[in-house]
C-alpha cells in the first residue's frame, strides 16, 4: 500500500514536472478591436486547458504592421504569434517566413473554415494563417429615411440606385448626408474603397502583363462617379474621412447610407453607442449596371506563426484554440451570439441562434460573393480584391490614393489624378522588375 | 494719455498671452475632458465641453485591461536611466569642449547635431539587427542605451552652452588651489551649473518619456513603456476615443506633474546666461 502511494505520488509529481517543463509563455502581437480585446479577456480558459501563458502586445493597426514586418524580415523572434491580414499572408507564406498550418488536429476541422477565407490565407494550397474573424463590405442604410423617401432598397442595389437614393435622402437642413463613404488617403482606407468601386465598374489595377490600367475608361468612369456622388450628397470634407469618421457620422444619424466593412454592422446596431440602432438595414455592396462584379471586398484578421519562433508547438495550440468552434461557443456563452467573431467558420452560420442576428445572413452572402482570384470582370495577374498581393502594393497604393484624395478635395481634376496614378504605378512596376 | 495706452497695451498683451497659452494647453485639456465621457459623448457633434454626464468608466476599463504599473515602471526606468547615463557621459564631454576646445570642437558639435537630422526609420533595420544579435530586443537596458544615444547630442549641446557661460578663471583658480580634474568637474563646475544641468535632465526626461518610435519598435511585452500603452488603445476600425483619452491622460499625468513642480527650475535653467 505504502509503495503504491509512493509510486502514485512520484507519477503525479513527474507529470506535473513534465507539464511545467512544457508550459510556455507566448507573446502575441495583435490589433486593437473589439473581438481581439474580448479574446484577451478569455485567455485564462486557454491557460487552464494547456498550461501555456499568454502575453499580449496590442498595437494600432498601422503600427502593428510596421512592427511585425520588421520582426519577421529580420527573424527577430520577438513574437510567437502575429495577427496579420489577407494582404501579408500569401506574400509572407511564399517567402517562407511563416510556419505552415497544414497539420491542424482533426478536432479543429480545418474544412469548416469559409472557403473564401481559406483561399485568401493560403499560398500554393497551403494555409499559413488561421482566420480569427473575417469581413466583407456591404451597404448599411437608414430604413426610416428610405421609407420617408418612398424608396425600397433592393437586396442587390446598383450604383445608379444608390445615387438615386442618396439624392432622395440628402437633407442638408436636417444635417443628413445622402451617403457617407471613405475618401481618406491610405491603401487600407480610401484606397481600398476606390479599388473595389473600380472593380464594380469593370476596372482593374493591372492587365495580364502588369501594365497599370488607370488610363482606361473604366477607371475614369468609376472615379468620376464616386467624386460626383460624394460632392453632391456626401459630407463636407469627405476626402479626409475614413472608417471611424463615417462610423461616427452614421451613429449620430447624419448619413442616409454608408458602404463599409460588415464588422460595422454590430457597431451601428448597438443602442449604447448608436442613435439609429433600430433603423438600420443591410444590402449587398453595389455594382454598376451591367457589370457582373460587385464592390465588396474580403478581409480577415488571422493568426500566424513566424518562422523565427522557438515555441511553434505551443503557438499552434493557441491558434487551434482561438480559431476553433469551441472558442466561438465560449464567447457566445459569456457575451452573447452577436459578439462572436464573425466570418471565419461555415458552422457559425448554420447555428440557429446566430441566424437570428440581424446582419449575419448579409455578412455571409457578402463574403461568399467575394472572389480574390477574380476580383473584376477582366482577367488579372494578381490575387486580392481591395489590394494586389504583391509586396510593392502598400507603397504604390498609398501614393495613388493620395492623388485620388487630392481630386476629392478639389485640388486637382479626376483626369490629372488618374494620369499621375498611371505614372506612379508605371515607374514603380518598372523599377521592381515586373516588366 | 500715455498711461491709458500702456494699460490698453497691457490688456492686449494679457489677452494674447492667454489665447496662446490656451491654444497650447487645449489639446491636453480636451484629452482629459474626453476621458470622462462615454464613447457616444466623445464623438458628439457639436462637441460637449463641460455639460455631460461625467464618468470614470473609461479609467476602470483601462485599468482592467492593461497592467498600467508595468508600463509606468518601464517608462520611469527608460526615461530616467537614459537621461542619467547621458548626463554622466555628456558632462565631461561638454567640459572638454567648453574649456579645452580643439581646432575641431565646432565641427564635432555640428557633426553630433547632424545625427539628429537623419530620420529614425533610416536606421531601424541596422539597430534592430544589432539588438537581435546582442540579445537586447524587448529589454529595458537596450532602450536605455538607444534613447541615451539619441538624446546625447542635445544633452552635450545644452551643457556646452551652459558651461560656456562659466568664467574659465574660476576653474583656473581651482586648479591653482590644487584641485584634480575630477574635483574640478565635481566640486567646482557642477555646483555652478546646477540650474543648467537640472533643466537638461528635465528636458531629456520629457523627450525620453514621449519617445514613440524606438520604444514601439524595439519592445514587445516585457520592456514596453507608456507609449506602447497608449498605442494599444488606438484603432482605425472602431471608436475608442474616450478610452484612448483615458489611457493618454494616465500616460502623461506623471510627466505633467513633474513638469508642473519643476517649471521654475526649468525656466531658470533655460534662461540661464541669457542676460550677461
Amino acid at each position: 500500500m505504502k509503495l503504491k502511494s509512493v509510486l502514485c505520488a512520484a507519477t503525479a509529481f513527474g507529470l506535473m514536472a513534465a507539464a511545467s517543463a512544457q508550459a510556455e509563455t507566448l507573446t502575441i502581437a495583435t490589433v486593437n478591436n473589439g473581438d481581439m480585446i474580448r479574446m484577451q479577456g478569455l485567455t485564462e480558459a486557454f491557460t487552464a486547458k494547456t498550461g501555456h501563458k499568454v502575453e499580449w502586445v496590442t498595437l494600432e493597426e498601422n503600427v502593428l504592421r510596421q512592427r511585425v514586418t520588421t520582426d519577421i524580415t529580420t527573424k527577430g523572434g520577438a513574437f510567437d504569434i502575429m495577427t496579420i491580414g489577407m494582404y501579408e499572408t500569401p506574400i509572407w507564406g511564399k517567402n517562407g517566413w511563416l510556419v505552415p498550418l497544414n497539420d491542424m488536429s482533426e478536432e479543429y476541422d480545418v474544412g469548416d473554415i469559409l472557403p473564401a477565407m481559406a483561399n485568401g490565407l493560403s499560398y500554393d494550397g497551403t494555409l499559413y494563417a488561421a482566420p480569427f474573424y473575417g469581413e466583407s463590405s456591404m451597404v448599411m442604410y437608414r430604413t426610416d429615411l428610405m421609407e420617408k423617401a418612398g424608396l425600397e432598397m433592393p437586396k442587390d442595389p446598383t450604383w445608379q440606385f444608390i445615387r438615386e437614393a442618396a439624392a432622395a435622402m440628402d437633407d442638408p437642413e436636417q444635417d443628413i448626408n445622402g451617403i457617407c463613404l471613405r475618401g481618406k488617403a491610405g491603401w487600407g482606407e480610401g484606397g481600398a474603397f476606390i479599388t473595389v468601386t473600380a472593380n464594380s465598374f469593370g476596372a482593374r489595377w493591372f492587365d495580364e502583363d502588369w501594365r497599370p490600367q488607370f488610363d482606361q475608361p473604366e477607371w475614369k468612369e468609376a472615379l468620376t462617379f464616386y467624386t460626383s456622388l460624394m460632392n453632391d450628397y456626401g459630407p463636407a470634407g469627405y476626402a479626409t474621412n475614413g472608417f471611424n469618421e463615417n462610423l461616427s457620422l452614421f451613429q449620430q444619424g447624419k448619413c442616409g447610407m454608408w458602404i463599409d466593412a460588415t464588422v460595422a454592422a454590430s457597431f451601428v446596431t448597438n443602442p449604447e453607442d448608436s442613435t439609429v440602432a433600430d433603423h438600420v438595414g443591410f444590402a449587398l455592396a453595389p455594382n454598376s449596371e451591367g457589370v457582373s462584379k460587385r464592390s465588396n471586398w474580403l478581409w480577415a484578421w488571422a493568426l500566424a506563426i513566424p518562422a523565427g519562433t522557438q515555441k511553434a508547438d505551443a503557438a499552434k495550440q493557441f491558434i487551434e484554440w482561438a480559431t476553433s468552434k469551441e472558442y466561438i461557443e465560449l464567447v457566445a456563452e459569456k457575451e452573447g451570439w452577436a459578439n462572436v467573431p464573425p466570418g471565419a467558420r461555415t458552422s457559425l452560420y448554420e447555428t440557429a441562434e446566430y441566424q437570428e442576428v440581424p446582419f449575419a445572413a448579409m455578412t455571409l452572402e457578402s463574403i461568399n460573393a467575394a472572389d480574390p482570384t477574380n476580383p473584376t470582370v477582366k482577367p488579372v495577374p494578381y490575387v486580392g480584391i481591395q489590394f494586389v498581393a504583391i509586396p510593392e502594393f502598400a507603397g504604390i497604393a498609398t501614393e495613388v490614393s493620395q492623388e485620388f484624395s487630392a481630386a476629392y478635395a478639389g485640388q486637382q481634376t479626376v483626369d490629372e489624378a488618374l494620369a499621375k496614378a498611371q505614372a506612379i504605378v508605371n515607374d514603380a512596376m518598372e523599377a521592381a522588375g515586373y516588366r | 494719455m500715455a498711461r491709458s495706452v500702456s494699460t490698453r497695451r497691457k490688456a492686449l498683451n494679457t489677452i494674447i498671452a492667454w489665447t496662446i497659452g490656451l491654444m497650447i494647453v487645449f489639446p491636453i485639456l480636451w484629452t482629459i475632458l474626453t476621458s470622462f465621457k462615454t464613447e457616444a459623448q466623445a464623438i458628439n457633434d457639436p462637441p460637449l465641453f463641460f455639460f455631460f454626464d461625467w464618468t470614470l468608466e473609461n479609467y476602470s476599463v483601462v485599468q482592467e485591461r492593461s497592467d498600467y504599473m508595468r508600463f509606468l515602471w518601464n517608462s520611469i526606468i527608460i526615461a530616467g536611466g537614459s537621461t542619467l547615463l547621458g548626463i554622466l557621459i555628456a558632462v565631461p564631454a561638454a567640459w572638454s569642449m567648453a574649456f579645452v576646445p580643439s581646432k575641431r570642437t565646432k565641427d564635432i558639435l555640428l557633426w553630433m547635431l547632424s545625427t539628429k537630422m537623419l530620420p529614425a526609420v533610416g536606421v531601424l533595420y541596422p539597430i534592430y539587427l544589432l539588438f537581435i544579435s546582442l540579445g537586447l530586443l524587448d529589454t529595458r537596458v537596450g532602450l536605455v542605451l538607444v534613447l541615451m544615444l539619441i538624446n546625447l547630442p542635445i544633452i552635450v549641446w545644452m551643457l556646452y552652452t551652459y558651461f560656456k557661460e562659466i568664467p574659465t578663471e574660476i576653474l583656473e583658480a581651482a586648479r591653482m588651489d590644487g584641485a584634480t580634474l575630477k574635483e574640478e568637474i565635481l566640486y567646482v563646475l557642477t555646483p555652478m551649473a546646477i540650474p543648467g544641468i537640472a533643466s537638461t535632465i528635465l528636458l531629456n526626461i520629457i523627450l525620453a518619456w514621449n519617445e514613440a518610435f524606438w520604444t514601439l519598435n524595439l519592445t514587445a511585452a516585457q520592456a514596453a513603456p507608456l507609449t506602447a500603452f497608449i498605442a494599444s488603445y488606438s484603432s482605425p476600425e472602431g471608436l475608442f476615443y474616450a478610452k484612448l483619452s483615458a489611457a493618454s491622460t494616465m500616460a502623461i499625468a506623471p510627466i505633467l506633474i513633474l513638469g508642473w513642480f519643476s517649471q521654475k527650475q526649468l525656466v531658470r535653467g533655460l534662461t540661464f546666461g541669457a542676460v550677461k
